[in-house]
């Protein structure tokens, strides 16, 4: 249970700056409410970076038509691409924000789709077979002499005509999905930035609003489906926690691992693609070739390869097979062997490292103030790892290191991976021989109601922290869901540090961020 | 050793008897296309098959094994593919250039081909300054490039040319000091003269240290010219997504891949000639018996040992490390090879002068 503060509109500003003085420097999450006849809301769920003590408030309007909230992008940067997002789904603008623009919907959407009162019917919003435009200009608010007009406009062109303007995206082979660049090109040099994302989104945190607690459970898996197993992991330890219920020891066990092996096998997928997307592509098949036998593993316990399915609320899907032990133990055995093949052939090569030292740089305080979390912000130097912020499972019981970098460039960011992946092989084999007897879930009633109240857990994922938050007014279904997607962020960084690089780096840094793209749009 | 020379005048003369001067030469001329671009496809489908081959090895695969036996028909099945695929009209783009670009590609690298010297005899073009010749049709080539990346009108196609002109304009400097510096050392430029040479010896031993030297000096440079990892920065998948031959299908993409295929092939055959005595067998001075030996063996098996080896050499390279970016590609070239290939020729000058050679 979550104890939120909130705080009157007029003095929000005032109060969220003198939160930020007092340290509270990460702005976790930031989730858009819409409490009916209470009004529009924003909850912020700030944390120290330093202490890991937290901090949630609220901030309501109750002016449905025309809601403005002043905005935090000045003070923590995520905050612009968070806003954006906020205003996509709720319709609720900030006052003095730089681009008030859709995020992931298209720019001819009509409504906002998480308000309760939102009509879905086709007739509104129909198929559209017309391209979308691109917008020119971000919107823009106070100008206080007609005067400054015309040169205000000039500055808030988003892209300008003379520039060589090109789409990287959304069909593209280094964007790892679906997602859009727009650079604009000074001969190679990259001199900005307009990320277009939601090519995928599907409205997860919508429809999770319309089912029960169960049954939501399916769409974290496709989220970030290279950390199926924390997200899922997170969103069972969600509505375990408001539930009060407690899973056996050997339920602990088998996500622990779990997680790991999922770990291992998302950092493995990131140094395939980097390789592949620096043109070394034989480093890329042997990523890929140690990926398999995760997924053989997986697939003989969970039965699935990428969409898993494995957590359930009070445990898992299905026990643990009679040699998973076994199969594991081999993996991690020949997993050590195979780094040092990975490090010869790829980390270690002269190419390799010119392109990467000092490329995209990302300083500690940015990566902070971004809220990138996982491996680029421990690249950073950062120590944002949540297993050691705030433990869960059974990361208090097992002996590993957070992996810090001073860089903050791609070369340490790929460098945190790699070494990631040594820390989880050592959990694994900490828990592997020691998994206790008992039942692998625990039986729950068939209708889960959640207690009335805000409730959030968050897990380590592969990319970064991934957090959920759900508000229940007592029903079976959650009044409102929200995943803190761990790319998000990532995106918000890119934009920032792909500037002033050649078209050559920003391929590099987009590998390096390791984003997910489906895990973003949601 | 079988020399084709008195082969070729036999032909020579027998069609003299047969017809009239001027038909004689037609129909030679004609013979001798048909069989310089038969050549030139069979080895493309030799280099695209131990392509396939040597980077499955490489990735611990397999490679192709499916069409044939050990996926021998493979590359038979891929250009079969290639011909029955449409040939996409770019709106806007500029026909007649976007037309030719691949055919001023293939026209360059064939020419080139003709100019290696397989066996005693055995080459199309040899002349007195054949290796002048070698390096002018050899980099006519970029032209076709250029106007491939803009007449796509393309953005990628256009960046991906431009980076291929700054690149291949500027490889082709050291290249070409590399093989000024061998000319140097053989004092020809006639190619079947410089391979005669190296019977006492090849010109990578004779030439020992500077030879060495323009010897790598070559080889990566050669792999700059052929747009191949980790100088494929024109073509850049990742980034670009084809490059300059983004708009382009069926064999109007095919003539990009098969000539990238036979550059690298031109480009060691070139290697294997100047540096690794051409079809000249591998002598050890003292030893007759393994003189005699190696006579044996024909010189373009020789020729094509040599050149398969440097070919794999190139593809051991390409499928090993990253790529580079375009300014490190321009850094190295102009700071550190030039130079280095300049005060090269200058050394084996020298050495020359003062007889230092072996």
């Amino acid at each position: 249970m979550m104890n939120i503060e909130n705080i009157d509109i007029k003095e929000f500003r005032q109060k969220m700056l003198d939160l930020r003085a007092t340290g509270m420097d990460f702005l976790r999450e930031m989730v858009g409410m819409d409490w009916n006849e209470e009004g529009l809301g924003v909850i912020y769920i700030l944390e120290n970076s330093a202490t890991h003590e937290g901090k949630e408030v609220a901030v309501r309007t109750a002016n449905r038509e025309n809601p403005q909230v002043p905005t935090m992008s000045d003070i923590w940067q995520v905050a612009e691409i968070y806003e954006r997002e906020v205003y996509d789904f709720f319709g609720i603008e900030f006052t003095g924000h730089p681009d008030m623009r859709r995020l992931f919907l298209r720019n001819d959407w009509i409504g906002f789709p998480l308000r309760k009162d939102y009509d879905a019917s086709e007739a509104i919003n129909p198929v559209r077979l017309e391209s979308e435009t691109n917008e020119e200009i971000h919107r823009e608010y106070d100008i206080a002499e007609e005067k400054q007009l015309a040169e205000l406009v000039e500055k808030m062109k988003i892209l300008h005509y003379d520039q060589f303007v090109i789409n990287i995206g959304p069909q593209h082979p280094a964007t790892h999905g679906v997602l859009r660049f727009r650079l604009s090109l000074e001969g190679e040099v990259v001199r900005k930035v307009d990320i277009h994302c939601g090519y995928i989104h599907r409205g997860i945190e919508k429809m999770c609003e319309s089912r029960t607690y169960p049954q939501t459970l399916a769409f974290t898996d496709r989220l970030d489906y290279l950390s199926a197993h924390q997200n899922r992991h997170a969103l069972c330890m969600c509505i375990e926690k408001a539930m009060g219920l407690e899973v056996t020891d050997r339920v602990q066990y088998i996500r622990t691992i779990m997680d790991e092996l999922q770990r291992i096998d998302s950092h493995l997928l990131m140094f395939s693609c980097m390789a592949m997307d620096m043109g070394a592509i034989t480093s890329f098949i042997y990523g890929f070739r140690e990926r398999e036998k995760i997924l053989d593993i997986m697939e003989e316990v969970t039965g699935g390869r990428l969409i898993q399915n494995y957590n359930i609320i009070g445990g898992v899907q299905a026990d643990i097979t009679p040699d998973f032990a076994a199969k594991v133990k081999e993996f991690c055995n020949d997993q050590k062997q195979r780094l040092k093949e990975y490090y010869d052939v790829f980390v270690n090569n002269v190419i390799l490292r010119n392109r990467t030292i000092g490329v995209g740089v990302l300083s500690r305080e940015d990566a902070i103030s971004f809220g990138a979390t996982g491996g680029t912000g421990r690249a950073s130097g950062w120590a944002c790892d949540v297993r050691k912020r705030h433990p869960y499972a059974l990361y208090d019981k097992v002996d590993f290191k957070e992996i810090l970098h001073k860089g903050g460039d791609c070369y340490d960011r790929l460098l945190v991976r790699l070494e990631e992946i040594v820390e989880s092989i050592r959990i694994i084999e900490q828990l592997i021989d020691n998994i206790p007897e008992g039942d692998y879930k625990t039986k729950t009633k068939p209708i889960i109601k959640l207690p009335e109240g805000q409730f959030s857990a968050s897990v380590e994922g592969s990319r970064g922290e991934f957090g959920v938050f759900i508000e229940s007014h007592g029903d079976k279904t959650p009044y409102r869901v929200k995943f803190r997607p761990t790319g998000l962020p990532l995106i918000a960084v890119a934009q920032k540090i792909m500037k002033k690089h050649k078209v050559a780096d920003l391929i590099t840094i987009g590998a390096s961020l390791d984003y997910v793209i489906p895990d973003i749009d949601r | 050793m079988i020399d084709f020379s008195s082969i070729n005048s036999t032909i020579d003369s027998y069609l003299h008897s047969v017809l009239p001067a001027q038909v004689a030469t037609l129909v030679e001329c004609a013979i001798i296309a048909v069989c310089a671009i038969v050549a030139y496809l069979a080895f493309a489908i030799v280099m695209i098959f131990m392509e396939r081959k040597v980077c499955a090895a490489f990735q611990c695969r397999l490679g192709p094994t499916r069409v044939g036996f050990w996926g021998l028909l493979q590359v038979f099945a891929d250009v079969f593919k290639m011909l029955i695929k449409e040939i996409i009209d770019i709106k806007n783009s500029d026909w007649a250039l976007y037309t030719l670009a691949p055919f001023l590609v293939i026209m360059s690298s064939i020419i080139t081909f003709s100019c290696l010297p397989f066996d005693n005899g055995l080459q199309v073009l040899d002349f007195n300054i054949g290796v002048f010749f070698i390096m002018a049709a050899s980099s006519f080539g970029v032209l076709g490039i250029l106007l491939a990346g803009w007449s796509s009108n393309n953005k990628f196609a256009m960046i991906g040319a431009i980076r291929s002109g700054g690149q291949m304009i500027s490889y082709e400097l050291s290249m070409s000091l590399c093989i000024l510096t061998l000319v140097v050392l053989s004092g020809t430029m006639q190619v079947s003269e410089i391979v005669e040479m190296q019977r006492g010896g090849w010109f990578i031993i004779r030439g020992h240290i500077p030879a060495v030297i323009a010897f790598i000096i070559y080889l990566i440079a050669g792999n700059a010219e052929t747009n191949r990892a980790p100088f494929d920065l024109p073509e850049a998948e990742s980034e670009l997504t084809a490059g300059f031959h983004t708009e382009y299908s069926g064999m109007g993409f095919g003539f990009f891949y098969v000539a990238e295929f036979m550059n690298m092939f031109i480009i060691a055959g070139i290697a294997s000639t100047l540096f690794l005595g051409g079809w000249t067998p591998f002598y050890i001075p003292g030893l007759e018996g393994f003189n005699e030996a190696m006579e044996w063996i024909p010189g373009f098996v020789w020729f094509l040992g040599k050149t398969l080896f440097v070919v794999w050499l190139l593809m051991w390279v390409r499928w090993t490390f990253p790529r580079l970016r375009i300014d490190q590609v321009l850094v190295l070239e102009w700071k550190y090879l030039v130079p280095i290939g300049l005060l090269n020729l200058l050394i084996m000058t020298v050495c020359v002068v003062m007889g230092w050679t072996l």
